[in-house]
Protein backbone atom coordinates (compact mmCIF):
# COMPACT_ATOMS: atom_id res chain seq x y z
CA UNK A 1 0.00 0.00 0.00
CA UNK A 2 2.93 2.32 0.70
CA UNK A 3 3.90 2.26 -2.97
CA UNK A 4 0.38 3.29 -3.97
CA UNK A 5 0.86 6.52 -2.01
CA UNK A 6 4.38 7.08 -3.31
CA UNK A 7 3.38 6.52 -6.94
CA UNK A 8 0.21 8.62 -6.73
CA UNK A 9 2.17 11.33 -4.93
CA UNK A 10 4.76 11.43 -7.70
CA UNK A 11 2.11 11.69 -10.41
CA UNK A 12 0.11 14.34 -8.52
CA UNK A 13 3.24 16.38 -7.77
CA UNK A 14 4.21 16.30 -11.46
CA UNK A 15 0.77 17.56 -12.48
CA UNK A 16 0.72 20.34 -9.86
CA UNK A 17 4.25 21.39 -10.75
CA UNK A 18 3.43 21.15 -14.47
CA UNK A 19 0.39 23.42 -14.09
CA UNK A 20 2.33 26.03 -12.09
CA UNK A 21 5.39 26.03 -14.31
CA UNK A 22 3.48 25.65 -17.58
CA UNK A 23 5.21 22.38 -18.38
CA UNK A 24 2.03 20.27 -18.38
CA UNK A 25 2.34 19.49 -22.09
CA UNK A 26 5.80 18.07 -21.56
CA UNK A 27 4.57 16.06 -18.56
CA UNK A 28 2.02 14.27 -20.73
CA UNK A 29 4.47 13.22 -23.40
CA UNK A 30 7.04 12.33 -20.73
CA UNK A 31 4.60 9.84 -19.18
CA UNK A 32 4.35 7.90 -22.43
CA UNK A 33 8.06 8.24 -23.04
CA UNK A 34 8.85 6.86 -19.58
CA UNK A 35 6.67 3.80 -20.04
CA UNK A 36 8.36 3.05 -23.35
CA UNK A 37 11.81 3.67 -21.87
CA UNK A 38 11.16 1.06 -19.16
CA UNK A 39 10.56 -1.65 -21.75
CA UNK A 40 13.53 -0.54 -23.86
CA UNK A 41 15.71 -0.59 -20.77
CA UNK A 42 14.65 -4.11 -19.80
CA UNK A 43 15.28 -5.39 -23.32
CA UNK A 44 18.60 -3.56 -23.49
CA UNK A 45 19.87 -4.97 -20.21
CA UNK A 46 18.48 -8.48 -20.68
CA UNK A 47 21.58 -9.83 -22.45
CA UNK A 48 24.06 -8.56 -19.87
CA UNK A 49 21.94 -9.63 -16.91
CA UNK A 50 21.27 -13.13 -18.23
CA UNK A 51 24.91 -13.67 -19.16
CA UNK A 52 26.29 -12.63 -15.76
CA UNK A 53 23.61 -14.43 -13.83
CA UNK A 54 24.72 -17.46 -15.81
CA UNK A 55 28.37 -16.89 -14.93
CA UNK A 56 27.47 -16.55 -11.26
CA UNK A 57 25.51 -19.77 -11.41
CA UNK A 58 28.55 -21.55 -12.94
CA UNK A 59 30.70 -20.17 -10.10
CA UNK A 60 28.19 -21.51 -7.62
CA UNK A 61 28.20 -24.93 -9.31
CA UNK A 62 32.03 -24.94 -9.10
CA UNK A 63 31.86 -24.66 -5.31
CA UNK A 64 32.96 -21.04 -5.18
CA UNK A 65 30.12 -20.30 -2.77
CA UNK A 66 31.42 -22.90 -0.29
CA UNK A 67 34.96 -21.55 -0.67
CA UNK A 68 33.76 -18.04 0.10
CA UNK A 69 31.85 -19.35 3.12
CA UNK A 70 35.02 -20.83 4.60
CA UNK A 71 36.78 -17.53 3.93
CA UNK A 72 34.18 -15.52 5.83
CA UNK A 73 33.84 -17.71 8.91
CA UNK A 74 36.74 -16.18 10.89
CA UNK A 75 35.62 -12.66 10.00
CA UNK A 76 32.04 -13.35 11.11
CA UNK A 77 33.36 -14.88 14.32
CA UNK A 78 34.79 -11.48 15.22
CA UNK A 79 31.85 -9.43 13.95
CA UNK A 80 29.07 -11.57 15.47
CA UNK A 81 30.83 -13.58 18.18
CA UNK A 82 27.73 -14.83 20.03
CA UNK A 83 25.84 -15.97 16.94
CA UNK A 84 28.98 -17.64 15.56
CA UNK A 85 29.19 -19.99 18.53
CA UNK A 86 26.29 -21.92 17.08
CA UNK A 87 27.56 -23.84 14.02
CA UNK A 88 24.21 -23.80 12.20
CA UNK A 89 23.84 -20.06 12.61
CA UNK A 90 27.41 -19.52 11.48
CA UNK A 91 26.80 -21.66 8.37
CA UNK A 92 23.70 -19.63 7.50
CA UNK A 93 25.53 -16.35 8.14
CA UNK A 94 28.54 -17.17 5.98
CA UNK A 95 26.22 -18.45 3.25
CA UNK A 96 24.27 -15.19 3.46
CA UNK A 97 27.35 -12.98 3.12
CA UNK A 98 28.84 -15.12 0.32
CA UNK A 99 25.63 -15.24 -1.71
CA UNK A 100 25.27 -11.48 -1.35
CA UNK A 101 28.81 -11.05 -2.61
CA UNK A 102 28.01 -13.09 -5.71
CA UNK A 103 24.77 -11.17 -6.23
CA UNK A 104 22.61 -14.27 -5.63
CA UNK A 105 19.81 -12.43 -3.85
CA UNK A 106 17.45 -15.40 -4.06
CA UNK A 107 19.94 -17.55 -2.18
CA UNK A 108 21.09 -14.86 0.26
CA UNK A 109 17.75 -13.84 1.75
CA UNK A 110 16.52 -17.25 3.03
CA UNK A 111 19.92 -17.90 4.63
CA UNK A 112 19.98 -14.47 6.25
CA UNK A 113 16.43 -14.91 7.50
CA UNK A 114 17.34 -18.30 8.96
CA UNK A 115 20.31 -16.76 10.78
CA UNK A 116 18.17 -13.88 12.04
CA UNK A 117 15.52 -16.27 13.35
CA UNK A 118 18.10 -18.31 15.26
CA UNK A 119 19.73 -15.17 16.63
CA UNK A 120 16.35 -13.75 17.70
CA UNK A 121 15.46 -16.81 19.79
CA UNK A 122 15.05 -15.81 23.42
CA UNK A 123 15.37 -12.07 22.85
CA UNK A 124 11.65 -11.39 23.35
CA UNK A 125 11.30 -9.46 20.12
CA UNK A 126 14.08 -6.99 20.91
CA UNK A 127 16.86 -6.45 18.35
CA UNK A 128 20.18 -7.34 19.96
CA UNK A 129 23.39 -5.56 18.98
CA UNK A 130 24.34 -8.52 16.79
CA UNK A 131 20.98 -8.53 15.00
CA UNK A 132 21.40 -4.81 14.26
CA UNK A 133 24.86 -5.52 12.86
CA UNK A 134 23.47 -8.34 10.68
CA UNK A 135 20.90 -5.95 9.24
CA UNK A 136 23.56 -3.31 8.57
CA UNK A 137 25.65 -5.96 6.77
CA UNK A 138 22.67 -6.80 4.58
CA UNK A 139 21.47 -3.26 3.86
CA UNK A 140 24.90 -2.19 2.63
CA UNK A 141 25.06 -4.21 -0.55
CA UNK A 142 28.53 -5.67 -1.05
CA UNK A 143 28.63 -7.22 -4.51
CA UNK A 144 31.54 -8.44 -6.61
CA UNK A 145 29.69 -7.85 -9.88
CA UNK A 146 26.73 -5.45 -9.72
CA UNK A 147 25.05 -7.06 -12.72
CA UNK A 148 21.83 -5.02 -12.77
CA UNK A 149 23.65 -1.69 -12.85
CA UNK A 150 26.10 -3.01 -15.44
CA UNK A 151 23.10 -4.10 -17.49
CA UNK A 152 21.59 -0.60 -17.36
CA UNK A 153 24.92 0.93 -18.35
CA UNK A 154 25.27 -1.49 -21.27
CA UNK A 155 21.69 -0.81 -22.39
CA UNK A 156 22.42 2.93 -22.45
CA UNK A 157 25.57 2.52 -24.52
CA UNK A 158 28.30 2.92 -21.90
CA UNK A 159 31.82 2.47 -23.26
CA UNK A 160 32.60 -0.24 -20.74
CA UNK A 161 29.74 -1.42 -18.55
CA UNK A 162 32.01 -2.75 -15.79
CA UNK A 163 34.50 0.12 -15.49
CA UNK A 164 32.65 1.33 -12.40
CA UNK A 165 33.61 -1.81 -10.42
CA UNK A 166 36.41 -0.34 -8.27
CA UNK A 167 34.24 2.68 -7.49
CA UNK A 168 31.33 0.41 -6.47
CA UNK A 169 33.59 -1.70 -4.24
CA UNK A 170 35.08 1.39 -2.60
CA UNK A 171 31.67 2.93 -1.96
CA UNK A 172 30.24 -0.36 -0.61
CA UNK A 173 33.18 -0.88 1.72
CA UNK A 174 32.96 2.68 3.08
CA UNK A 175 29.20 2.30 3.49
CA UNK A 176 29.51 -0.93 5.50
CA UNK A 177 32.30 0.53 7.60
CA UNK A 178 30.20 3.61 8.38
CA UNK A 179 27.16 1.47 9.21
CA UNK A 180 29.11 -0.79 11.58
CA UNK A 181 30.77 2.22 13.19
CA UNK A 182 27.38 3.86 13.70
CA UNK A 183 26.00 0.60 15.13
CA UNK A 184 28.96 0.40 17.50
CA UNK A 185 28.41 3.94 18.77
CA UNK A 186 24.63 3.54 19.02
CA UNK A 187 24.98 0.28 20.98
CA UNK A 188 26.74 2.26 23.73
CA UNK A 189 24.29 5.16 23.91
CA UNK A 190 20.91 3.62 22.92
CA UNK A 191 18.87 3.21 26.11
CA UNK A 192 16.11 0.63 25.64
CA UNK B 1 44.96 1.10 -19.18
CA UNK B 2 41.46 -0.31 -19.23
CA UNK B 3 41.42 -3.29 -16.89
CA UNK B 4 37.73 -3.95 -17.54
CA UNK B 5 38.57 -4.69 -21.18
CA UNK B 6 40.49 -7.72 -19.86
CA UNK B 7 38.12 -8.50 -17.01
CA UNK B 8 35.16 -9.68 -19.06
CA UNK B 9 36.84 -12.10 -21.53
CA UNK B 10 39.33 -13.42 -18.97
CA UNK B 11 36.66 -13.99 -16.34
CA UNK B 12 34.46 -15.83 -18.84
CA UNK B 13 37.34 -18.08 -19.95
CA UNK B 14 38.48 -18.67 -16.37
CA UNK B 15 35.03 -19.66 -15.14
CA UNK B 16 34.48 -21.97 -18.11
CA UNK B 17 37.83 -23.78 -17.78
CA UNK B 18 37.74 -23.89 -13.98
CA UNK B 19 34.27 -25.41 -14.15
CA UNK B 20 35.33 -28.01 -16.71
CA UNK B 21 38.29 -28.89 -14.48
CA UNK B 22 35.85 -29.50 -11.64
CA UNK B 23 33.67 -31.66 -13.91
CA UNK B 24 30.81 -29.18 -13.80
CA UNK B 25 28.38 -29.02 -16.72
CA UNK B 26 29.34 -25.42 -17.37
CA UNK B 27 26.94 -24.80 -20.22
CA UNK B 28 23.92 -26.12 -18.37
CA UNK B 29 24.74 -24.02 -15.30
CA UNK B 30 25.19 -20.97 -17.52
CA UNK B 31 21.84 -21.33 -19.24
CA UNK B 32 20.12 -22.08 -15.94
CA UNK B 33 21.51 -18.85 -14.50
CA UNK B 34 20.49 -16.95 -17.62
CA UNK B 35 16.98 -18.29 -17.14
CA UNK B 36 17.01 -16.89 -13.60
CA UNK B 37 18.17 -13.55 -14.99
CA UNK B 38 15.19 -13.53 -17.30
CA UNK B 39 12.87 -14.29 -14.36
CA UNK B 40 14.33 -11.33 -12.44
CA UNK B 41 13.78 -9.10 -15.46
CA UNK B 42 10.17 -10.10 -16.05
CA UNK B 43 9.65 -9.55 -12.32
CA UNK B 44 10.85 -5.95 -12.40
CA UNK B 45 9.45 -4.95 -15.80
CA UNK B 46 5.87 -4.15 -14.65
CA UNK B 47 6.94 -2.00 -11.70
CA UNK B 48 9.61 -0.36 -13.85
CA UNK B 49 6.94 0.68 -16.36
CA UNK B 50 4.88 2.28 -13.59
CA UNK B 51 7.79 3.97 -11.89
CA UNK B 52 9.61 5.21 -14.97
CA UNK B 53 6.35 6.80 -16.12
CA UNK B 54 6.17 8.70 -12.82
CA UNK B 55 9.89 9.57 -12.80
CA UNK B 56 9.82 10.92 -16.37
CA UNK B 57 6.75 12.99 -15.44
CA UNK B 58 8.50 14.39 -12.35
CA UNK B 59 11.56 15.28 -14.39
CA UNK B 60 9.55 16.94 -17.20
CA UNK B 61 7.39 18.93 -14.77
CA UNK B 62 10.47 20.50 -13.21
CA UNK B 63 9.67 19.12 -9.75
CA UNK B 64 12.93 17.16 -9.60
CA UNK B 65 15.02 20.24 -10.36
CA UNK B 66 13.06 22.20 -7.78
CA UNK B 67 13.84 19.60 -5.11
CA UNK B 68 17.49 19.60 -6.15
CA UNK B 69 17.68 23.41 -5.91
CA UNK B 70 15.94 23.35 -2.55
CA UNK B 71 18.40 20.88 -1.07
CA UNK B 72 21.45 22.02 -3.05
CA UNK B 73 23.21 23.72 -0.09
CA UNK B 74 22.84 20.66 2.15
CA UNK B 75 23.89 18.29 -0.63
CA UNK B 76 26.88 20.47 -1.52
CA UNK B 77 28.03 20.29 2.10
CA UNK B 78 27.93 16.48 1.83
CA UNK B 79 29.66 16.55 -1.61
CA UNK B 80 26.64 14.81 -3.21
CA UNK B 81 25.68 16.12 -6.69
CA UNK B 82 22.20 17.75 -6.40
CA UNK B 83 21.05 16.03 -9.63
CA UNK B 84 20.93 12.72 -7.74
CA UNK B 85 18.54 14.03 -5.06
CA UNK B 86 15.65 11.77 -6.15
CA UNK B 87 17.81 8.71 -5.71
CA UNK B 88 18.61 9.60 -2.09
CA UNK B 89 14.94 9.57 -1.11
CA UNK B 90 13.72 6.61 -3.14
CA UNK B 91 16.68 4.22 -2.79
CA UNK B 92 15.96 3.07 0.81
CA UNK B 93 12.25 2.58 0.06
CA UNK B 94 11.92 1.03 -3.40
CA UNK B 95 14.46 -0.94 -5.40
CA UNK B 96 12.72 -0.63 -8.76
CA UNK B 97 11.93 3.04 -8.04
CA UNK B 98 15.64 3.68 -7.53
CA UNK B 99 16.43 1.75 -10.71
CA UNK B 100 13.94 3.94 -12.57
CA UNK B 101 15.45 7.19 -11.26
CA UNK B 102 19.03 5.98 -11.69
CA UNK B 103 18.56 4.84 -15.28
CA UNK B 104 16.75 8.08 -16.13
CA UNK B 105 19.77 9.99 -14.79
CA UNK B 106 22.16 7.80 -16.79
CA UNK B 107 20.08 8.30 -19.93
CA UNK B 108 19.75 12.08 -19.44
CA UNK B 109 23.40 12.81 -18.58
CA UNK B 110 25.02 9.88 -20.38
CA UNK B 111 26.22 6.66 -18.74
CA UNK B 112 29.87 7.78 -18.88
CA UNK B 113 29.27 11.25 -17.40
CA UNK B 114 30.07 12.15 -13.78
CA UNK B 115 26.37 12.20 -12.85
CA UNK B 116 25.65 8.98 -14.78
CA UNK B 117 28.52 7.12 -13.17
CA UNK B 118 27.69 8.44 -9.70
CA UNK B 119 24.08 7.29 -10.07
CA UNK B 120 25.31 3.84 -11.16
CA UNK B 121 27.71 3.53 -8.23
CA UNK B 122 25.01 4.71 -5.80
CA UNK B 123 22.69 1.99 -7.11
CA UNK B 124 25.42 -0.63 -6.92
CA UNK B 125 26.62 0.14 -3.42
CA UNK B 126 23.36 0.55 -1.48
CA UNK B 127 20.30 -1.60 -0.77
CA UNK B 128 16.56 -1.19 -0.32
CA UNK B 129 17.10 -0.62 3.40
CA UNK B 130 13.51 -0.54 4.70
CA UNK B 131 12.53 -3.60 2.69
CA UNK B 132 15.56 -5.55 3.98
CA UNK B 133 14.88 -4.59 7.60
CA UNK B 134 11.21 -5.51 7.21
CA UNK B 135 12.07 -8.95 5.78
CA UNK B 136 14.74 -9.82 8.36
CA UNK B 137 13.12 -8.44 11.48
CA UNK B 138 9.62 -9.40 10.37
CA UNK B 139 10.49 -13.05 9.88
CA UNK B 140 12.52 -13.15 13.10
CA UNK B 141 9.66 -11.63 15.12
CA UNK B 142 11.63 -8.54 16.15
CA UNK B 143 9.33 -5.67 17.16
CA UNK B 144 11.82 -3.44 18.97
CA UNK B 145 14.21 -2.50 16.19
CA UNK B 146 16.27 -0.15 18.42
CA UNK B 147 18.99 1.58 16.40
CA UNK B 148 18.92 -0.75 13.34
CA UNK B 149 17.12 1.77 11.11
CA UNK B 150 19.24 4.86 11.92
CA UNK B 151 22.45 2.82 11.63
CA UNK B 152 21.39 1.35 8.27
CA UNK B 153 20.31 4.77 6.96
CA UNK B 154 23.65 6.25 8.02
CA UNK B 155 25.31 3.45 6.05
CA UNK B 156 23.20 4.47 3.04
CA UNK B 157 24.18 8.12 3.43
CA UNK B 158 27.83 7.11 3.66
CA UNK B 159 27.29 5.00 0.52
CA UNK B 160 25.90 8.00 -1.40
CA UNK B 161 28.74 10.26 -0.30
CA UNK B 162 31.37 7.64 -1.07
CA UNK B 163 29.80 6.94 -4.48
CA UNK B 164 30.36 10.53 -5.58
CA UNK B 165 33.80 10.50 -3.96
CA UNK B 166 34.83 7.20 -5.58
CA UNK B 167 33.73 8.34 -9.05
CA UNK B 168 35.81 11.51 -8.69
CA UNK B 169 38.71 9.39 -7.42
CA UNK B 170 38.69 6.84 -10.26
CA UNK B 171 37.44 8.95 -13.17
CA UNK B 172 38.25 12.54 -12.25
CA UNK B 173 35.62 15.21 -12.89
Amino acid sequence: MAMAWVWSGMVALSVVCGLFKGTIGAVGSAALEGAGAAVELCLGMAGVMCLWNGVMSVMKACGLLDGLCRLFRPLLGRLLPRASQDPDTLAALSGNVSANLLGLGNAATPLGVKAAQRMAAGTGGRATDELCRLVVLNTASIQLLPTTVAGVRAALGAESAFDILPAVWTASALSVAAGLLAAGIFSKIWRN
Amino acid sequence: MDYSAYLVPLLLAFVALFGLGKRVNVYEALTQGAQEGLTILTGILPSLVGLMTAVYMLRASGAMDLLGQLLAPALAALCIPPETVGLLFVRPVSGSGALAIGSELMAAYGPDSYIGRTAAVMLGSTETTFYTIAVYFGSAGIRKTRYAIPAALLADLAGFMSAAFAVRLFFGG
